[in-house]
């Protein structure tokens, strides 16, 4: 039995271990691949995570849900290879001077995969449905810059009073509340998707099922089978079907990340979502060429309870806990891959601003752990009178690690006490919120657009997300000053500013900016590192193998002579 | 003693009667020389109480503390030259210690958990299935809702109402075992209870208390033992699935099901930090079953002869 | 008289179905609302208006009591409502597509434990304390002694990564697929089953009556067929309701590990984003499955045990 299926070569791909190399890319002027490089078959398999909640786009929130809608869906703005946001749906936009009016010209031939034409009206019902309470969307936090949208998800307007206005059939307004520089980048979100009415009212509920989804991405849904696989194939009405090379692409949703990696190996994916926290050196040595570590988006630190002791009105004993740590060793020797230790809470990589970098940060950890030292006795511990304390994260290896090289760190530098404690998530939240048992907990962000302020308005006092219990009113004035501001010089400057004001005050121990981490085979082509980990399959395209290259030669030369 | 076991084979009745008196003395002083006869029996018992004095004395002799994050040496391969025998984990704590002191914490949960099910499963389900009809019915109908029951809620909830002790995973790992020690339990004194020497017991007046206590429980503790043996790998297993959803017990604590789950995740890259606790787990195990087998036979009172 | 107390029994049995369902909806119900956080939270917490109206859409923002009746209501109509988490789809739909396949694996896992568990355990038992008898119980014992987490990732390296004769995971229905995640299922099952077949099958053999048969001059193989076999399995059998129940209705470490869409994760998953409707399903089907199975292990017992009388009064 197991003879017959090593036979069936086609039923399953061999072991990584024994695939082939690609062709050589060779590209046409226009940056495009020539087409005798590429492979007959464009299906591109990729590891996405979990499985997705939904391919509703105006419910979904999680990453896989993200990935994938986004090859079905098209927003007024989209994506580049690389990150920038170029025109999508819309051909061109005007901002008024106050930068709080965005008017969008759509393309004037765009088809929905059903052949309706999609126009102004489609945006215009679609934000609304976003923003509509009924909805009661997660994701509709995207859409509060625009003007009435708090009001309308409160329901104490109607929804026609949203800030969008249909000006013709192919023009449409949109006014915000306050300038918003990153607007045009979260109308790549999918909350911001157009959905097709029809579709809606045929389906309601169960409009997000193949042979029921309509799109208008360059992909539309072909299959989805719940927790194996979700298939999707090239829709030839997309306004860009003739550049779209992969066909198929099917995502497989796999938790395990160990799982995504054998299943890479026996070469089931091109793709994976991500890669295991400790398994660098061996992925480095096996796999060097499909090991593809970008910066990301986000920032892993530790935050404090402020509201509690011995943290309140505390900051030296903050700032020596935040100096013990060799952030050093725990990229090297924990986290792995190549991650930027980091003593400021925004990650590298956003456009038109450059981090608050604290001089301490080019101290060496000797010098560090001095100060640290210095600052503990200062407070009013030592060796015999330590400090006790503890650190809780929600259940994950890689919290666990960090968590056990810092109590470990703090330990042997300061001989500080320190228990963990390892929550299950929504426990770890919910006590997180309350500010009553924490102490040193795990924190971090994400943001879904890049810009600072994502990172920054988390401290603002009362912030539902401000589990920290950090309040500074001249924090607070400045974050004010950066949402009324419209000059980009001059916000970035305000937002550089309450970043210095926040880690002046050591409200939290920044570790690390995150990076991106994953297998991609060689073959596969056309996509660029971005910091939002953003990747459309539509630029995509896979190479032929240089086998392959010599069987079709040969195969050719047989049929020649044949004839 | 001779007479007794004639009588049982000739005269069950007056087995049964004989035993009531005679049982009580002898089962176990006879049942532990019969112990030390089985060889396998005997040589776990004795790498048992090695283990277990490597376990407790251990850490203590080791250069190496359990929560000691060794910088220079994460991921480290077993050496002699760094000092860790068996290697080091991925933040660099010594593979050796952390086994040795995770044995504790699986020895003791594996103990105590199965402890906790036996009493109450052999007293649950020998009460239900001697009484038999309305009782049992009701007695074996709660054991059905428990067991629907999601064990992760059950855990959730002891730990957020109690706060989190490990203590309490004792009690929610012996709470969830006990059920199938009740089941089987039950369905063994189904068919013991009708046997000729309860019946007898029975016509003679011996109260319901007594019978329960002197001729259902002993005749069943063969495949009791059986069932423990087979229980403490359980809650052992069940201990790890537990710290794998971070329910577990806490770090820098450990349980060898806990290394063999970290172990697990990189068995490839880094193979010992799978292959000596789980070397510990499965010799353990492996002890705690011929050591069962030995009771179980020592114990099986038709085997007497 | 004896067939129709299994009769009798059946029914009461059947009736009392209804009672321990209310019971155990009515524990889960409770258990898992008190459980600390919600099905809507998340890292990067809603504003409260956005919550509100997730909320008012699932009818979280009603008295837990109203809930629960509504829940109820609900359900008399076997309709278990949307799943919180996977939003597009039924706690319905999702049973009914996660079942068959957790049926497939788990059935045949246990089919596969059930003949090989009690096959060794037979074996063993004849040749009691020999070096038969050890090695089969010591590989038997493998199963149980290594967790499934282990075994799992360690088969798809060894039969998938290095050798490549079959997938490294998913699900299409092929066999190819099933093999791995139902040897890794039975594994540990045909190690109990051994045990247990050993233990009471050593037991049934020294009792008198198979002492008898021996002393007639049966041969060893029928004595065991025909005398041995039916008691020795009696603990298998009490064993195999509540096996049969966990197996079929999935395992999260194998559904994990090979990827496969059964029903095993929702137990966990629904658990820990507190999917309450996705983990209520759940819930209500493994209890009745496991009602059902316990009521059929019964009825095998009585068959198999002619000692036992139902219709017997105390």
């Amino acid at each position: 039995m197991l003879a017959s299926c090593h036979d069936q070569d086609g039923e399953f791909a061999r072991p990584r271990e024994k695939r082939d190399q690609p062709v050589e890319l060779v590209l046409l002027d226009d940056g495009r691949p020539h087409p005798a490089v590429l492979a007959e078959d464009q299906t591109v398999i990729r590891g996405n995570g979990e499985e997705p909640q939904t391919l509703d786009p105006h419910q979904a929130e999680s990453v896989p849900s993200a990935n994938i809608l986004r090859d079905l869906f098209e927003g007024l703005t989209t994506e580049a290879p690389a990150g920038d946001i170029i025109p999508g749906a819309a051909i061109r936009w005007n901002i008024s001077r106050d930068a709080r009016t965005y008017t969008f010209y759509l393309r004037r031939d765009m088809l929905w995969s059903n052949g309706d034409p999609l126009t102004a009206d489609d945006f215009v019902f679609s934000l609304r449905r976003a923003a509509s309470p009924a909805t009661a969307s997660p994701s509709a936090t995207m859409l509060l810059p625009i003007q009435n949208a708090r009001e309308v998800l409160a329901n104490e307007l109607p929804v026609e009073d949203l800030g969008i206005a249909l000006l013709d059939k192919y023009t449409l307004q949109i006014t915000l509340t306050g300038p918003t520089p990153y607007f045009l980048g979260l109308l790549t979100h999918p909350v911001a998707y157009p959905v097709n009415r029809r579709n809606l009212e045929e389906f309601g509920d169960e409009f997000s099922r193949p042979d029921k989804l309509v799109s208008n991405g360059a992909y539309v849904l072909r299959d989805w089978k719940h927790r194996v696989s979700i298939e999707l194939e090239k829709n030839p009405l997309y306004r860009e079907a003739e550049n779209t090379i992969v066909d198929h692409v099917i995502f497989m949703p796999i938790e395990d990340v160990s799982v995504e990696v054998t299943q890479f190996r026996s070469g089931a994916l091109d793709w994976t979502n991500e890669v295991p926290n400790n398994q660098f050196a061996w992925l480095q040595r096996n796999y060097p060429d499909e090991l593809v570590i970008s910066p990301w988006m986000g920032s892993y630190f530790f935050g404090f309870n402020l509201e509690v002791e011995p943290f309140v009105q505390n900051p030296e004993l903050r700032q020596a806990l935040s100096f013990a740590i060799d952030r050093q060793i725990i990229t090297d020797k924990v986290t792995q891959f190549g991650e930027q230790p980091s003593f400021a809470l925004v990650p590298p990589g956003i456009e038109d601003y450059i981090p608050f970098v604290p001089e301490y940060a080019d101290w060496t950890q000797e010098q560090r752990n001095e100060e640290a030292r210095r600052l503990y006795e200062l407070v009013g511990y030592s060796h015999e009178n330590p400090l006790r304390t503890e650190i809780r994260y929600n259940s994950s290896e890689n919290h666990k690690k960090i968590a056990l090289a810092i109590a470990s760190m703090w330990k042997q530098v300061l001989g500080v006490n320190t228990s963990l404690v390892n929550e299950e998530f929504r426990v770890f939240l919910q006590n997180r919120q309350q500010k009553v048992i924490t102490q040193v907990f795990r924190a971090g962000w994400i943001s879904d657009y890049n810009d600072p302020y994502s990172f920054l308005e988390l401290f603002r006092t009362g912030d539902g997300r401000n589990d920290y219990g950090y309040s500074n009113s001249i924090f607070d004035a400045v974050l004010d000053e950066v949402a009324t501001e419209r000059i980009r010089a001059r916000r970035s400057r305000l937002m550089f500013e309450a970043e210095r004001i926040l880690l002046s005050d050591f409200a939290v121990i920044p570790i690390y900016s995150y990076v991106t981490k994953r297998l991609v085979d060689q073959h596969l082509k056309g996509w660029q590192n971005n910091v939002m980990d953003h990747h459309l399959t539509r630029y995509m395209y896979k190479l032929k193998s240089r086998e392959a290259e010599e069987t079709v030669t040969i195969e050719t030369v047989v049929k020649e002579e044949e004839q | 003693m001779n007479s007794s076991i004639d009588l049982q084979v000739e005269d069950p009745f007056a087995a049964a009667m004989i035993e009531v008196d005679v049982r009580g003395r002898s089962l176990w002083v006879d049942a532990w020389h019969r112990l030390l006869k089985n060889r396998a029996a005997v040589i776990s018992g004795i790498i048992m109480a090695t283990m277990l004095l490597l376990v407790l004395v251990g850490p203590a002799l080791s250069p190496w503390e359990g929560d000691f994050t060794d910088w220079d040496n994460t991921s480290a391969p077993p050496s002699l030259e760094t000092g860790h025998w068996f290697g080091t984990d991925s933040v660099g704590r010594d593979i050796l210690v952390r086994t040795l002191e995770g044995g504790r914490i699986s020895l003791l949960v594996g103990l105590v958990a199965t402890l906790v099910s036996l009493v109450i499963g052999v007293s649950y389900g020998a009460i239900a299935g001697y009484y038999g009809g309305f009782t049992d019915r009701i007695m074996m109908r709660m054991v059905d809702i428990v067991y629907a029951l999601p064990f992760m809620f059950f855990v959730i909830l002891l730990m957020v109402v109690f706060g989190r002790h490990i203590v309490l995973i004792f009690v929610a790992i012996g709470a969830v075992n006990w059920l199938d020690m009740a089941r089987i339990v039950r369905g063994q004194t189904l068919s013991l209870k009708n046997t000729e020497f309860v019946e007898a017991a029975r016509a003679c007046g011996v109260d319901h208390h007594a019978i329960i206590r002197r001729h259902i429980i002993p005749n069943l503790l063969g495949v009791v033992m059986v069932y423990v043996t087979l229980t403490i790998p359980q809650v052992i297993l069940v201990e790890s699935f537990l710290s794998f959803l971070g329910l577990g017990v806490q770090e820098p604590m450990s349980s060898w099901g806990a290394l063999v789950n970290d172990g697990a995740q990189d068995m490839e890259s880094a193979p010992w930090t799978l292959v000596f606790p789980a070397a510990f787990l499965t010799v353990t195990l492996y002890c705690f079953n011929y050591i069962g087998d030995g009771m179980r036979d020592a114990l099986d009172p038709k085997d007497r002869l | 008289m004896r067939q129709e107390g299994i009769l009798q029994h059946s029914a009461s049995r059947l009736l009392g179905l209804i009672p321990t369902l209310l019971v155990l909806i009515t524990i889960a119900f409770f258990m898992i609302r008190l459980a600390p956080g919600g099905p809507f939270d998340s890292e990067k917490i809603l504003p409260p208006e956005i919550k509100a109206n997730l909320e008012a859409k699932y009818h979280l923002d009603e008295p837990l009591v109203k809930q629960y009746f509504r829940y109820l209501g609900q359900i008399i109509t076997l309709d278990f409502g949307p799943s919180f988490q996977y939003k597009d789809w039924t706690v319905n739909e999702l049973i009914a597509r996660g079942f068959p396949v957790s049926l497939t694996i788990g059935g045949l896992a246990i089919v596969l434990a059930f003949f090989l568990g009690t096959l060794i355990g037979i074996v063993a038992a004849m040749r009691q304390n020999t070096a038969v008898d050890y090695s089969l119980m010591g590989v038997a014992m493998l199963g149980i002694s290594i967790p499934n987490f282990v075994v799992a990732p360690l088969l798809i390296l060894l039969v998938a990564v290095y050798a490549g004769w079959l997938p490294a995971g998913g699900w299409d229905w092929s066999v190819q697929r099933m093999v791995l995640p139902v040897v890794t299922l039975a594994l540990p099952a045909i190690a109990y089953i051994a045990r247990l077949t050993r233990g009471s099958m050593i037991e049934v053999l020294n009792s008198n009556y198979i002492r008898t048969a021996r002393a007639k001059g049966l041969p060893e193989h029928l004595v065991i067929r025909r005398h041995a076999l039916k008691p020795a399995l009696l603990p298998v059998i009490s064993f195999m309701g509540p096996a049969t129940a966990g197996l079929i209705t999935g395992s999260v470490v194998i559904e994990r590990i090979y990827s496969i869409p059964g029903l095993g994760s929702y137990f966990v998953q629904g658990a820990l984003n507190r999917d309450y409707t996705l983990v209520m399903g759940v819930v209500i089907f493994y209890g009745v499955i496991i009602i059902l199975l316990n009521f059929i292990v019964d009825i095998l017992y009585a068959w198999m045990n002619p000692r036992i009388r139902y219709n017997e009064a105390q």
